[in-house]
Formats: C-alpha cells, sequence, structure tokens
C-alpha cells in the first residue's frame, strides 16, 4: 500500500512513466528466474534418491564438507542432534549438560528442504555453481536430507515430493517483531 | 641557463618517482620526514597530473580475513568512508560484470516485466543518500586486549551513494498492488539472494551505481547494488541482477540458516533487518597511547532506526557517564561523529560509548544482550565497548566486556 503512495509523489512532478528499458521476453525471464520456494515454485523437472545422492556427494562436496557432512574447510551439513529441539535454547542447555556444542546444520537449524535444493542450484560448488544437472541436484539433496534423518535411503526426491517434506527446524522461526524503544530483545 | 635545467632534472624526478611505484614513495619520503627541519619550503614538485594518492606517509589499510575486510575506523576522521577502505564482506568474491552487457531483470508481479541496462538506470531521475552500512557479523569477541577499533568492530562504512529510487523503477514496470515482498538477487558466484519486505523499504530502498560521487567499486557491487539504508549489509544485496516481486517471501538461504538470531527461549528470529543503535571510541584505542592532560575522545555511533539522539562516554568505568558533542549535521541511518574533551589525571582507567536513538533504544551491555539472545547467539550484536588505559599509558581493548 505504501508502495502506492510513494509513487503518487514522484508522479506529481514526473511522467507517468520514462519509456527508458526494455521489455523482458520470457525466454529472457526463464533463464535467469531460478529460485525455488517453500511451496516448490520453480523445482524443474527431474528426480533423484540419496543412494544416488552419494556418489555426487563424494564427487562435488566431501572435499570441503567432510566424507559425511561432518564439516571441514567449509560448513558442517549434517547433525540431527539433539532430536526435536533446536541447537539452542533452555531443552538444548539441558540436553547439552558437558557435551561440546553441536553445530547448526541442515537438520537442526534449516526451515525448508526446497531452501537446500535453490542453494545447491544457485551457488554449489563454489568452483562451478550450476553445473549439477536437476537429476543430481535433486540426488545430492535427498542425500543430505537422509544423512540428516529426514527421509529415507530411496525416498525420491522430486518437484512433488521435495515441497512436503517437513523439516525439523519447520516451526522455530518467527519474523522480527521489534519497532526499537528502551526493550533490549 | 642554470634555472631551466634545474628544472628539468626536477621533472624527470618526479617521473622516476611516479613511475617506480608506492614503495619506492613511500622510502624517498620517510627520509624527507626524517630530514627536513620544520619549516623549510618544498623543492618545487611534480605538475598535475590524472590521478592523486594518499600522502606517503599516511596509508590506512583494510584488514582482510577470508571471508571480509574490515575498515580502519581508527585512522579516520570525518564520517565519510573513502571507498577503497569501505569493508568488504562477499559470498562468492568480488564479481566481474561487464557494465555494456549488465542488466537487471525486474519481474514477477509486475504489469511490465522490464530489462535495464546501466545507462538507463542512469536516466532516470537520480537522488543522493548518506548512510551507513554495517555487516550483522561485526563483532569480534575472540582478539584479545590487543584488539584494534578495525578488528573490533570494523564491519561499518558510510559512503554517499547515488542512484534510482527503487519506487521510480516499480512504477515503471507497473509493480502490483499484491506485491508485499521481493527477491534481490545478485549476479556474483554465489548468485546471492535475500527477500525484502516491499513496505518497509520503498520510501527510501536504491538501485545505485555511484558511492562518494564515482562509480561503485567492483566491490560494493559494481555497476549497481541495492541500497537499504539501515538494513543490514546482507541484504544491500551487489552485482544486483534481478528483482522479483511477489506477496510473499522466498526463504533463502540466507534469510532462514544464515543471519537469523537464534534466542533463548529456543525460537529463532528471522528477517530482523534493521541495524540497532551502537557506537565504538575510535581514538584513543588500541595500539595508541596517551598522555596524561587533556584528551579529546573522538568516535562514532549510528542507528538503522533514525538519528542518533545521543551519545554517552564514560571515563571512569562506568560508574557515571556524561552527553558527548555529537558533530552536525546528524543525519538518519548514518555514523555520526562525538566527540569529548576529557582531562586524564594519569590514572589507570576504562574509556566507553554507549549509544541512545531517537526510538529511545539504549546501546547494551554484553550481559544484557546476552541474556536476551541466549548463549548461541550469532549476528546483531552492538554491546557497549570500551578501552582500558593503564597508567603508562598504553590503551588496550576492554575486550572482557563482552567475552564472557
Amino acid at each position: 500500500m505504501l508502495a502506492v503512495a510513494a509513487v503518487t509523489v514522484v508522479a506529481a512532478q514526473t511522467p507517468d512513466r520514462f519509456g527508458f528499458g526494455q521489455p523482458a521476453p520470457r525466454e529472457v525471464i526463464a533463464a535467469l528466474d531460478i529460485d525455488v520456494r517453500p511451496d516448490g515454485t520453480g523445482l524443474p523437472p527431474g528426480r533423484g534418491t540419496a543412494r544416488e545422492g552419494a556418489a555426487v556427494y563424494a564427487t562435488q562436496c566431501a572435499a570441503c564438507h567432510g566424507a559425511k557432512g561432518e564439516g571441514g574447510a567449509a560448513d558442517p551439513l549434517v547433525g540431527a542432534d539433539p532430536k526435536g529441539v533446536p541447537p539452542f535454547g533452555p531443552a538444548y542447555e539441558q540436553w547439552r549438560g558437558n557435551r561440546p556444542d553441536v553445530p547448526f546444520t541442515i537438520g537442526n537449524y534449516w526451515p525448508y528442504a526446497t531452501t537446500v535444493f535453490d542453494y545447491v542450484r544457485r551457488a554449489m560448488p563454489p568452483t562451478a555453481p550450476g553445473s549439477l544437472t536437476s537429476d543430481e541436484t535433486y540426488a545430492v539433496v535427498a542425500w543430505l536430507l537422509a544423512q540428516n534423518g529426514i527421509i529415507g535411503e530411496d525416498a525420491v526426491m522430486s518437484a512433488e515430493t521435495l515441497p512436503k517434506v517437513v523439516m525439523p527446524a519447520r516451526t522455530r522461526f518467527a519474523p522480527d517483531d521489534r519497532k526499537g524503544g528502551r526493550t533490549i530483545r | 641557463m642554470r634555472k631551466k635545467s634545474t628544472r628539468i632534472r626536477f621533472s624527470r624526478r618526479t617521473l622516476l618517482t611516479g613511475t617506480l611505484g608506492a614503495a619506492a614513495a613511500s622510502l624517498n619520503a620517510r627520509r624527507v620526514a626524517a630530514q627536513t627541519p620544520a619549516g623549510v619550503p618544498s623543492r618545487f614538485g611534480r605538475l598535475p597530473n590524472e590521478l592523486g594518492v594518499r600522502a606517503p606517509l599516511e596509508q590506512p589499510k583494510r584488514l582482510p580475513s577470508p571471508t571480509s575486510s574490515r575498515t580502519p575506523l581508527q585512522d579516520l576522521h570525518g564520517t565519510i568512508t573513502p571507498a577503497d577502505l569501505h569493508f568488504e564482506r562477499h559470498h562468492g568474491g568480488v564479481a566481474v560484470i561487464d557494465p555494456q552487457s549488465y542488466r537487471l531483470l525486474v519481474h514477477g508481479m509486475v504489469d511490465r516485466p522490464m530489462t535495464f541496462a546501466l545507462e538507463d538506470l542512469k536516466r532516470f531521475p537520480a537522488v543522493s543518500r548518506i548512510c551507513f552500512l554495517e555487516c550483522s557479523g561485526n563483532l569480534v569477541r575472540a582478539g584479545g586486549e590487543k584488539t584494534t577499533a578495525q578488528a573490533l568492530c570494523g564491519l561499518t562504512s558510510q559512503s554517499e551513494w547515488t542512484g534510482v529510487r527503487l519506487a521510480t523503477i516499480l512504477r515503471e514496470v507497473g509493480a502490483r498492488p499484491q506485491a508485499t515482498w521481493f527477491l534481490a538477487e545478485g549476479q556474483d558466484a554465489a548468485q546471492m539472494t535475500r527477500s525484502i519486505p516491499l513496505e518497509d523499504v520503498v520510501q527510501e530502498a536504491m538501485i545505485v551505481y555511484a558511492q562518494n560521487g564515482e562509480a561503485l567499486r567492483p566491490e560494493q557491487g559494481y555497476p549497481a547494488r541495492l541500497l537499504l539504508p539501515g538494513f543490514e549489509g546482507n541484504s544491500n544485496v551487489k552485482w544486483l541482477r534481478r528483482i522479483e516481486l511477489a506477496d510473499q517471501p522466498f526463504m533463502t538461504r540466507e534469510e532462514t540458516s544464515r543471519y537469523t538470531d537464534p534466542l533463548a527461549d529456543g525460537s529463532a528470529r528471522q528477517f530482523s533487518f534493521v541495524m540497532d543503535a551502537r557506537s565504538i571510541i575510535t581514538a584513543p584505542s588500541y595500539p595508541q597511547a596517551v598522555q596524561p592532560g587533556w584528551i579529546e575522545i573522538r568516535g562514532i555511533a549510528w542507528t538503522g532506526r533514525g538519528r542518533i539522539e545521543r551519545v554517552e562516554v564514560s571515563t571512569d568505568g562506568g560508574s557515571s557517564w556524561k552527553a558527548a558533542e555529537l558533530q552536525a549535521p546528524v543525519l538518519p541511518k548514518a555514523h555520526t561523529r562525538f566527540r569529548l574533551l576529557w582531562r586524564w589525571d594519569g590514572r589507570a582507567t576504562e574509556i566507553l560509548s554507549r549509544a541512545v536513538d531517537e526510538t529511545g533504544y539504549v546501546q547494551p551491555e554484553w550481559p544484557a544482550l546476552l541474556a536476551a539472545r541466549g548463549r548461541r547467539t550469532r549476528y546483531h550484536l552492538n554491546p557497549v565497548t570500551g578501552w582500558r588505559i593503564g597508567a603508562d599509558g598504553r590503551v588496550v581493548c576492554g575486550i572482557d566486556r563482552v567475552s564472557a
């Protein structure tokens, strides 16, 4: 709504449109529109299972993220502990006792499985982002989800199934509602 | 005759110095500085040239790590950060973008999906804005007492940015009223993306192509980046390639697994964009040394929620606080200079600063932040920090204030 108000202010002194820029052809949009949303919008055709993804992970990811996703030069990806509890907060502190802290991972902190697909496809591996096929991406995402104990070894990940995966951290996030003022939050 | 030959010799020497590079020039300058008595006129200097350089003995540097580089806050005097000292944080290195082939695509919930070349962006009415940019990961707590202001919180910088208002572009493409969020995507190797709430930013958001009067530096998103005054650095997407309007956030990696705030109650705060009020004393600070007598304590304060209302400085380890002078003009969402004259009696003490913004928010002490956020808090940390001054005049970081 505010957008409309702001636009009106400008419109008082300037034309409705300047006519700068070019209409974007459908194929230009399609080539760049790579994002994947939680409802599955943007997921490409294709499929993969954890069993198939193990080989992709080993060749494309393990060098930096560790053989089993435990981390290395790059972040740990696997770690489902503590079960049903986020890696912070009162329940976690009680569970932890004298254990070392567990890392934030896909298994305990990522709220959407679709985000894993989106991120792998747009940014991984860092030396050649976008080089994995859709099947390879589904497969390696399946492997990551299976390693974190979220799906089974043979569960097929596709445009239809991936959005239905319920991540352990799905309900832990709440939008910022701070507006300033004296309270430290 | 004699005069002429002298001039020629000078010219050649000047030319040589210029081509031999900074190292030689710096060596020469050190020699000159060491040997020249005060007040002796300079020899005839070099003639006007195409590109200026810093004085040889003034060489502030960023402090790089594999993921970022930090602004030398302790070396700066005003509020504008020289563009080559602006902090860096990249997710796929510094992108190399050809300005000729660059296009910004704007699509999604719009009537007319469009692409804009860099020259198109420059044809729209331009606006300029001075504001800070700060990374939400801007606190290093592990450095020990030999931590400089730069190392402690040098992931904040300020520039005058120039570009086109996002609202102008949205009008051009016919943004639909249902659009409440947009995705901003970079053209870097990470194709970094963030979802931005439209209503919160539309009054101030810009697509900028200039920084401190010249084209953006490559590391600041050349040829164009998103600028969201007051919002965490990461959301000011660099090398901006695509804007997609939608009616909900996209839940990208950088707004779910990253840049979110685990809280003490076991929930995680998401989309915490606005940077809270903060201040840092930049002088005296480690590794400077001071002498008893008059000292002007100097620093910067800033808030993403508007203007800095006041900055309070303590010279007795937090027992008492005095209001510092603020350098006018105090701009919204901008680094603000503060200064306080202090007569040091030579006894060991600690000096501290805390910012208060126009909403009444007071920069917190570390224990209050920790209590609210919990032990595993990771981003948006803005605690009061200080510098301990020994009886010998040595200044070290009061790191224990934030290391508990």
